[in-house]
């Protein structure tokens, strides 16, 4: 395993559409990285440290942007000067997919085992960097944030964590993952293992323009077959205090990525932690409804009671013409158990018009017991509305628009 | 009553070990939330706003944001860090030392510019009084609330000074400052700009982006005084003074990326039918930009001005950027272009340059007001539409100095009262116009909506979204 092969560089910029060309920030920086000419103000990545002194004093933003460019391909003063507008994020060849790590690998084959093989990733899906940070080579980054997302009540301990990667470049897309490397050893001496989360924020941060992102981290107490254990990642993640620095390799992930074109739409059908790449997607088309350029929303979402649901409260104060968000709650008293796959056949009609629009995308995120469950429920509500879903499904894993991840 | 000196009133000229300053300010600091109460933003007690305030002189210290009421606001005193071995960079005393006191000769002369320059913090802050009742949406009333407590402390900049250096005659400006009142027939404010009313938000754009440029440009002046405690009060000052500038520039941007929306949707540049979709048509905003552009032109004073060559040459008043021009800093002999009329036409004479000071400061801010009108020209290319927002002339509609004997139209073609009086109404705001604008100006407070007239901004303060409540009321 080799180090990436391309050094990728968060680099700052100057908005011109909205700096008003105070000169504060020349005035403020104490490396003198930014200059200006008649035209704009522009900063020197050869000078800037990234340092953030000039952040807060600007009077507009217009300070705060960064873009992810290979070091060599970065912006020079000439070429600033002479925009009237930023740049969109330009796409950056991290050619190293091939070399991910063994552990890495093996948990991604086990996790999209569900979907049938490799599927293709939406053709409107942003360009991913993968496996920018390995474990010879990993990014280091400070926890800014840890609280409870489950209610006081509830049997499971569920929490929303942030990684602040200061200076260093971390990109992500919603559906990419991030390794977790806890640090000492086993109990045969051997350092411990890769674990991977999904990330819970959208590309920009889970501040926007902050260089950080979230992720949903749920306390392992029991194994799948409800024996008590103690996971390793998710004690020492849950755990850990702001401030702390934790181990960070990838990202990885390539298909499960959110559809960019306007008009898109996303079936998202999620149970506990699974829910941190759709609340990413969520989130991601949330910030953007100014620009109207979202398809429908449909979310399915199980837990055993309300109090166990990750981002229960914010997903209820979503307006219904933003998202159509379906609870299931299997643990609630006097009401009949729900799955998630009771709600799919629920709305049989509108998930089988989803599954024909060729611009709708479908996303499984959970634990491994749902994906027969969520599959035949598929089959069900396709069937009755006349569609053949063992036939459908090859078409759809082609056209990168079914994806499963489960654990 | 007692002050706990470091909290309440941040400060880096140590407050709590100046007892002379204390006691000035213990009398004045009433009077200042008197005069708050009184002139300061219409009912606003109570109200929680999203601020940002300046607890240390640091970058990051500078920007401390939270929720604040308004009259809780710390109003403090900070000049920018002391470089060291500073020197007068211009006049007669150029290569001395900076002064750090008052030098006896220039007292008068000193006391005159900073009263000039603080008479004009609170006079806006009244003038902006009642804008809140018509705020386009709780982060535009965010915006407003945070120009008026920085005005507000601006106040406090030069307020300190007068008590710090100037003793009894100091404190006697300082209450007089808060005595006169904007537009008041007896007890004006110092200048005429800041004597208009600012009615609606057009009007208040407009005014943030040209009459705070003068700001801007004065305070740059003042920044490279021989006074010491005067240029790096100065110094800090524009660093506040920029956030003003900005929520002009982008409020007309937002106003303008609206109409242009309202144009292309309808496809029309059909003045009543845009005012019948409720958007402010471009020719409107040309003529408020007029109005704004030829106020403030004024505010630079006389073309010829032996005021301004003395404030020079005595090292009170530099000019913008002082230290970066290449001459010797003295202007002996040197000139400088002036307009006069002659024949019924504007012509350019040289006058010395030492007496020509105010009119290269207006050029100064000429320059740079210019290239902001070409960034909201920008927005209304994008959309294809074939019309251009104009700076007018310099000489155009002018009250001080020599031009103003003459009516001059926007293009600078001098003309007789006939003509004048049958244009007025396409150069400046007509009283229809007026009553268009004031009848768009309705509350909007909902977190996340905007008025119909105004585009929504292409980021939030502080990197919070759009729909963030910058504002709870009581």
């Amino acid at each position: 395993m080799s180090a990436t092969t391309v050094e990728v560089i968060r680099q700052h910029l100057i908005d011109p559409e909205i700096c008003i060309r105070c000169n504060t920030c020349e005035e403020t920086c104490p490396v003198d990285a930014v200059t200006h000419d008649a035209r704009n103000y522009v900063v020197d990545v050869g000078k800037c440290t990234g340092c953030n002194e000039c952040i807060s004093p600007c009077p507009t933003g217009a300070i705060d942007n960064w873009r992810q460019v290979a070091k060599k391909d970065a912006y020079t003063l000439e070429a600033q000067f002479s925009w009237d507008s930023l740049p969109a994020q330009r796409e950056i060849d991290a050619d190293s997919e091939a070399e991910l790590p063994t552990d890495v690998a093996r948990i991604t084959a086990l996790a999209t085992a569900g979907q049938g093989g490799t599927a293709a990733a939406p053709w409107s899906a942003a360009h991913p960097y993968v496996n920018l940070y390995t474990i010879e080579k990993p990014a280091i980054a400070t926890v800014t944030g840890n609280h409870r997302l489950t209610g006081d009540g509830a049997s499971s301990d569920i929490r929303h964590i942030v990684l602040d990667f200061g200076g260093t470049s971390f990109p992500v897309l919603e559906g990419q993952t991030i390794g977790i490397v806890p640090p000492g050893h086993d109990a045969s001496g051997r350092p411990h293992h890769v674990r991977l989360y999904s990330v819970a924020s959208p590309r920009e941060g889970e501040r926007p323009r902050y260089n950080n992102l979230a992720l949903t981290v749920k306390r392992v107490t029991e194994d799948h077959d409800g024996k008590p254990v103690t996971g390793v990642a998710s004690n020492y993640l849950c755990d850990l205090p702001k401030g702390a620095e934790v181990i960070v390799v990838g990202p990885y992930g390539t298909t499960f990525l959110m559809p960019n074109h306007p008009g898109s739409t996303l079936l998202m059908v999620c149970t506990g932690t699974g829910s941190a790449p759709m609340r990413a997607m969520t989130e991601r088309r949330r910030r953007r409804i100014a620009q109207k350029e979202s398809g429908d929303l449909m979310l399915f979402f199980g837990a055993r009671s309300p109090d166990e649901l990750p981002y229960f409260g914010p997903l209820t104060k979503l307006p219904q013409e933003f998202i159509d968000v379906n609870f299931a709650f299997s643990r609630v008293a006097d009401t009949p158990k729900q799955y998630v796959q009771d709600r799919i056949r629920a709305r049989a009609a509108d998930v089988a018009r989803l599954v024909a629009d060729a611009n709708s995308y479908i996303f499984v995120c959970g634990l491994k017991d749902m994906e027969e469950g969520v599959d035949r429920a598929f089959r069900d509500a396709c069937g009755a509305h006349g569609i053949d879903w063992d036939a459908r499904l090859p078409e759809l894993r082609a056209q990168g628009r079914y994806h499963v991840e489960t654990y | 009553m007692s002050i706990d000196y470091s909290e309440k009133i941040p400060n880096n000229v140590d407050l709590a070990s100046n007892k002379t300053l204390q006691r000035a300010l213990e009398k004045w600091q009433p009077e200042f939330q008197n005069w708050w109460a009184e002139t300061g933003p219409e009912g606003t007690r109570g109200t929680d706003v999203y601020l940002r305030t300046a607890v240390s002189v640091e970058p990051k210290g500078w920007a401390h944001f939270d929720y604040v009421k308004m009259q809780d606001y710390r109003w403090g005193i900070f000049l920018a860090p002391a470089e060291p071995g500073r020197k007068v960079n211009f006049g007669a005393h150029k290569g001395e030392s900076a002064w750090q006191d008052v030098p006896g000769e220039y007292r008068a002369n000193l006391r005159r510019l900073i009263v000039t320059q603080g008479d004009t913090e609170p006079a806006s802050v009244e003038q902006q009084r009642r804008l809140g009742l018509t705020c386009p949406s709780l982060y535009d009333l965010r915006n407003l609330f945070q120009v008026n407590v920085e005005e507000g402390r601006h106040l406090w900049a030069m307020v300190y000074l007068l008590h710090a250096h100037f003793g009894r005659d100091g404190r006697e400006e300082a209450e007089a400052l808060l005595q006169r009142r904007s537009g008041d027939a007896d007890n004006p404010r110092i200048l005429g700009a800041f004597n208009e009313p600012t009615p609606d938000w057009l009007s208040f754009f407009m005014f943030t982006f040209f009459t705070d440029r003068d700001g801007k440009y004065q305070l740059c002046s003042l920044a490279e005084s021989g006074f010491d405690p005067l240029a790096r009060t100065c110094r800090f000052m524009l660093t506040e003074e920029a956030h003003h500038m900005f929520v002009g520039e982008s409020g007309i941007g937002r106003i303008v990326q609206r109409t242009c929306e309202a144009m292309v949707a309808g496809k029309t540049d059909d003045v009543a039918q845009l005012r019948a979709q409720g958007v402010i048509d471009l020719p409107t905003i040309q003529r408020y930009l007029n109005f704004h552009f030829s106020v403030t032109m004024d505010l630079f004073g006389s073309d010829v001005s032996s005021n301004a060559a003395t404030f020079y040459t005595s090292g009170l008043k530099g000019r913008f950027d002082e230290t970066k021009i290449d001459d010797d800093h003295l202007l002996s002999g040197a000139t400088y272009p002036v307009l006069e009329i002659h024949d019924n036409r504007l012509a350019t004479a040289q006058a010395p340059a030492l007496n020509a000071l105010n009119e290269k400061l207006r050029d100064d801010f000429i320059r740079d007001a210019a290239a902001g009108i070409e960034r909201w020209n920008k927005i209304i290319e994008k959309h294809g539409i074939p019309f251009r927002l104009k700076a007018p002339h310099k000489a155009f509609h002018r009250r001080i100095g020599p031009l103003a004997a003459a009516q001059i139209a926007p293009d600078g073609t001098v003309v007789s009262p006939a003509e004048w009086a049958a244009n007025a109404d396409r150069w400046l705001p007509s009283t229809d116009d007026q009553a268009f604008v004031a009848s768009l100006m309705g509350r909007v407070v909902e977190p996340g909506k905007f008025a119909n007239w105004i585009a929504p901004p292409s980021r939030g303060v502080d990197n919070k979204p759009a729909d963030f409540e910058y504002v709870r009321f009581a």
